[in-house]
């Protein structure tokens, strides 16, 4: 039992800049439900209604919703988590859940609550407008803009501009589809060739000068069906920022398809006209919306740097130094910043989920250790705290293995990331969520955080192949599905191999079927081939790596040589032998799909 | 029309300086029923202690009517209750003495820590307490057994509420129960939510006053003990507690419901 309600915030922590929320859309929001229940509002007309507030469905049920909460840029500030911490006891399961696309769902709420929670939201200057339904979805940033050594500049002013600008804009209400931005930091940390718009910042030498731009990638995306982005030009300046994303958006909104609802994300459209079509008709709607655009109509980008500041904290500063664990959770959670002695600390999920009382705790945790007083949502269902004073990474590891979220290997193979599954959505097949938690347990136990061959290395799982799970740019991907041995039906999991989203991305190649509960004894067989047939110097992305490009000169030479070895742990035992094969995790009953309707292309 | 007078003269809560001017003038009984080696550390002055497990041992209301008897209290009374378990636990026991006939008892609004946080005055002594007669006239309105819940099942306009968290909730409940989380009464350092703020959240559930109302927990009616006074608070005339709550339905083996086909268990990073 917590006290989470009976707390009172931190006196000087730094607020939050920005007000994304109005309250008055909880008051309308409140009013919505009453006229859907009275049958006032039909199913269709309500539905997107609530999409485009960030209420989505839940699994075989209309009674509940997820509340999707933006975080623009990743930010959250100490009084958010504490907020957040306390609408999940109060509405959802007591425990929330990080995306990755860097917001915070919370799941299992009632339909009534929804706008309670929109209310509490406001408190803190947050809002789940436009995290679901056909609009501009969150605007995501690398959770290491502004302190990576590899960047070039700090695009997160630019990411929360492009937010604000087309945050409840009139021109991004009803698209034919979602659309999202991704912001990063450099081509390491990638992200931006499997979305709508990438953007990677980009300093280049024009007359003399260094003029500020952007790497901009198009079309890309992971769905049903996925596509990697393509580059627009070889640099486009700030300036051109908004005309290029207003002018990208209005190509969709006019030629997307707005009737097939299965394929009418931008890709298909890029895919469907040939990118050099695409590319001419960006250029030529970009002249028109440079010419035609009001001169108000810009990015407000706010540059105030934020305030470096070392905390100053009340708690007990004495305690062991050197805490049991600490050397590997160093190691495996943490990043040199480029401002030196800073480092950047992530802290390890388990597929996202933290409780209340966890969140709680670290919106202290973020006052009392990070100098720039707020934290960064990741692109892993993670959470990083920056500008962590070296000196202070003993006593943050300390506090964090008080709180439970010390947990090393955030950085590696072993956190891996797993959709939400059947624990709620209507689409899922499989319980993808506790498939994820179940390889970090067993792999952390293995200590294969430890390994750097195995570093950066990713494993991720979606409970469908629609992708929330991002399995198509995973070193291993899986995506669910149902296998059968006559009448009886078990989880089953297509494997992918070679996906990756940095600076050479490529989707994973399809390998075999693996199931369910086979997913672990298949992953540890690949790591054990790859310590046979390894390279000095190899890492396992590597090895695979070649094996997809069929570049490997040892006997794994193609995934097809995989598939053969890998084919051998799928073979299905009897019912009696092992009943446990035909059960999902987290059921003890025999497994069948069921799903209900999805609400993506709503 | 009904008659509001009690209603109105009685507040569900009470706040700190009102009581602290009733214990200055001693005009009320407080009762702690935190567990007697907290009470033994420090209390609100003038408190009485009477641990809710004492009073759970065996809640008959002939031995509660001794037990109040014996903490001085009767008809007139005026009596707070506070706990330190943001009011579940002195909800509990301000329903007991509402159903036993007491009519004059209120929870105080935040609880002992808080109190002491604010750093004000606290005792160790405890004081004399001389015994009165309390009468015995059972409120049969605000209890609520199986049999009255299985009755009610044909019954309109009755409410079942399931004051656990929702993950229990989800995995089985009382049928036709609605799910209100024990967490969603509070705000900030308040056992309840302002009035204004609780009305709102049960007008979007549509949770009225038109109702009769019936709330339960997970064994002993505290958490459901809490969301009594919250709907009181918030102006609701008939509300009732299952005190055995769903210990007891399950062990009569009686209908339960579930949400099917999903894990949401998985989804909790406990």
């Amino acid at each position: 039992m917590t006290v989470s309600d009976l707390k009172q915030p931190h006196s000087d922590s730094v607020r939050p800049t920005i007000n994304w929320a109005r309250v008055e859309e909880a008051v309308d929001f409140a009013k919505t439900v009453k006229l859907y229940r009275q049958g006032k509002y039909d199913d269709d007309s309500f539905r997107r209604y609530r999409l485009q507030h960030g209420a989505y469905g839940t699994r075989m049920t209309s009674d509940y919703a997820m509340v999707r909460i933006k975080l623009p840029a990743g930010e959250i500030y100490p009084q958010q988590l504490e907020k957040i911490a306390q609408l999940s006891e109060q509405f959802s399961i007591g425990s929330a859940h990080f995306s990755t696309r860097e917001n915070i769902q919370l799941h299992w709420v009632v339909l009534e609550d929804v706008s309670e929670i929109f209310r509490g939201l406001a408190e803190v200057g947050l809002t789940s407008r436009e995290a679901c339904g056909n609009s501009v979805r969150n605007v995501m940033c690398s959770p290491l803009s502004g302190v990576c050594p590899g960047e070039e500049f700090d695009a997160t002013p630019y990411a929360l501009a492009t937010a604000k600008f087309f945050l409840r804009n009139p021109m991004a209400q009803s698209l034919p589809r979602k659309f999202k931005f991704n912001f990063t930091c450099c081509e390491k940390h990638g992200m931006v060739r499997m979305v709508d718009v990438g953007l990677i910042p980009q300093i280049k030498e024009i007359d003399g000068t260094a003029q500020k731009g952007f790497k901009i990638f198009l079309g890309g995306g992971l769905g049903n069906r996925s596509f990697v982005g393509h580059q627009l030009e070889e640099f486009t300046p700030e300036e051109d920022l908004i005309y290029t994303s207003i002018a990208v958006l209005r190509i969709f909104d006019r030629l997307g398809d707005r009737k097939n609802l299965a394929r009418n994300r931008m890709r298909y459209l890029v895919n469907d006209m040939g990118w050099d079509a695409f590319q001419n008709l960006v250029f030529k709607e970009r002249a028109l919306v440079r010419a035609t655009q009001s001169v108000v109509t810009q990015l407000d980008v706010d540059f105030t740097p934020s305030e470096i500041k070392r905390p100053i904290r009340v708690t007990d500063e004495s305690g062991n130094p050197n805490p049991d664990g600490y050397a590997r959770w160093l190691k495996t959670n943490t990043e040199k910043q480029k401002q030196p002695g800073y480092r950047s600390a992530f802290i390890t999920l388990e597929a996202g989920d933290i409780t209340a009382n966890q969140l709680s705790a670290l919106g202290e945790i973020v006052s009392d250790y990070s100098s720039e007083g707020k934290a960064r949502v990741g692109f892993n269902q993670n959470i990083a705290l920056r500008y962590v004073s070296e000196d202070d990474l003993p006593r943050l590891y300390s506090r964090l293995l008080e709180v439970g979220l010390a947990k090393s290997g955030s950085l590696t193979m072993t956190a891996p990331i797993g959709c939400s599954g059947t624990t709620s959505c209507n689409l899922a097949l499989t319980n993808s969520h506790r498939l994820a938690k179940e390889i970090q347990r067993k792999f952390l136990e293995l200590r294969l955080d430890e390994d750097d061959d195995l570093r950066d290395s990713t494993i991720k799982i979606s409970g469908c192949p629609n992708s929330c799970g991002q399995h198509g740019i995973a070193t291993i991907g899986f995506f669910g599905g149902g296998g059968r041995v006559g009448k009886e039906m078990y989880p089953n999991y297509q494997m992918l191999l070679g996906g990756r989203s940095d600076g050479e991305t490529m989707l994973g190649l399809t390998c075999t079927r693996i199931p369910a509960k086979r997913v672990i004894p298949a992953i540890l067989k690949i790591i054990e081939l790859f310590k046979k047939y390894k390279k000095p110097n190899d890492t396992l992305k590597e090895w695979i790596h070649r094996i997809v490009n069929e570049k490997e000169d040892s006997e794994i030479k193609s995934i097809l040589d995989l598939r053969k070895i890998m084919d051998q742990l799928a073979v299905p035992p009897t019912k009696e032998d092992d009943p446990d094969f035909y059960s999902d995790y987290g059921s003890d009953t025999s497994y069948h799909t069921k799903t209900g309707k999805g609400e993506c292309a709503a | 029309m009904r008659s509001l007078s009690q209603e109105k003269t009685i507040k569900t809560t009470t706040d700190i300086d009102s009581l602290r001017s009733e214990i200055r003038d001693k005009s009320v009984r407080v009762i702690d029923v935190r567990r007697e080696e907290d009470y033994k550390q420090n209390h609100i002055p003038t408190a009485v202690n009477l641990p809710l497990a004492n009073l759970l041992s065996d809640d008959s209301p002939e031995r509660v009517l001794k037990i109040f008897n014996s903490l001085g209290i009767d008809d007139e009374t005026r009596v707070v209750v506070y706990d330190d378990t943001f009011g579940a636990l002195a909800s509990r026991v301000a329903w007991t003495l509402e159903y036993i006939g007491h009519s004059d008892v209120s929870l105080l609004e935040t609880t002992y820590s808080r109190w002491k946080s604010l750093g004000l005055e606290s005792e160790t002594i405890s004081p004399e307490i001389q015994s009165k007669q309390h009468s015995l006239r059972l409120k049969p309105e605000i209890l609520a057994t199986s049999d009255y819940l299985e009755q009610s099942k044909e019954k309109k306009d009755v409410l079942l509420i399931d004051n656990r968290e929702r993950l229990n909730y989800l995995e089985q409940h009382i049928p036709g129960a609605i799910s209100l989380p024990y967490r969603t009464l509070a705000k900030n350092d308040k056992i309840l939510r302002p009035k204004e703020d609780m009305k709102r959240l049960l007008d979007n559930r549509g949770i009225s006053g038109d109702s009769e109302i019936i709330t339960y927990c997970g064994s002993v009616g505290t958490l459901s003990g809490l969301a009594y006074y919250a709907l009181k608070s918030a102006g609701l005339p008939n509300v009732k507690l299952y005190v055995r709550s769903f210990k007891e339905w399950k062990n009569l083996k009686k209908p339960l419901e579930k949400q099917e086909d999903a894990n949401y268990w998985d989804l909790s990073a406990e």
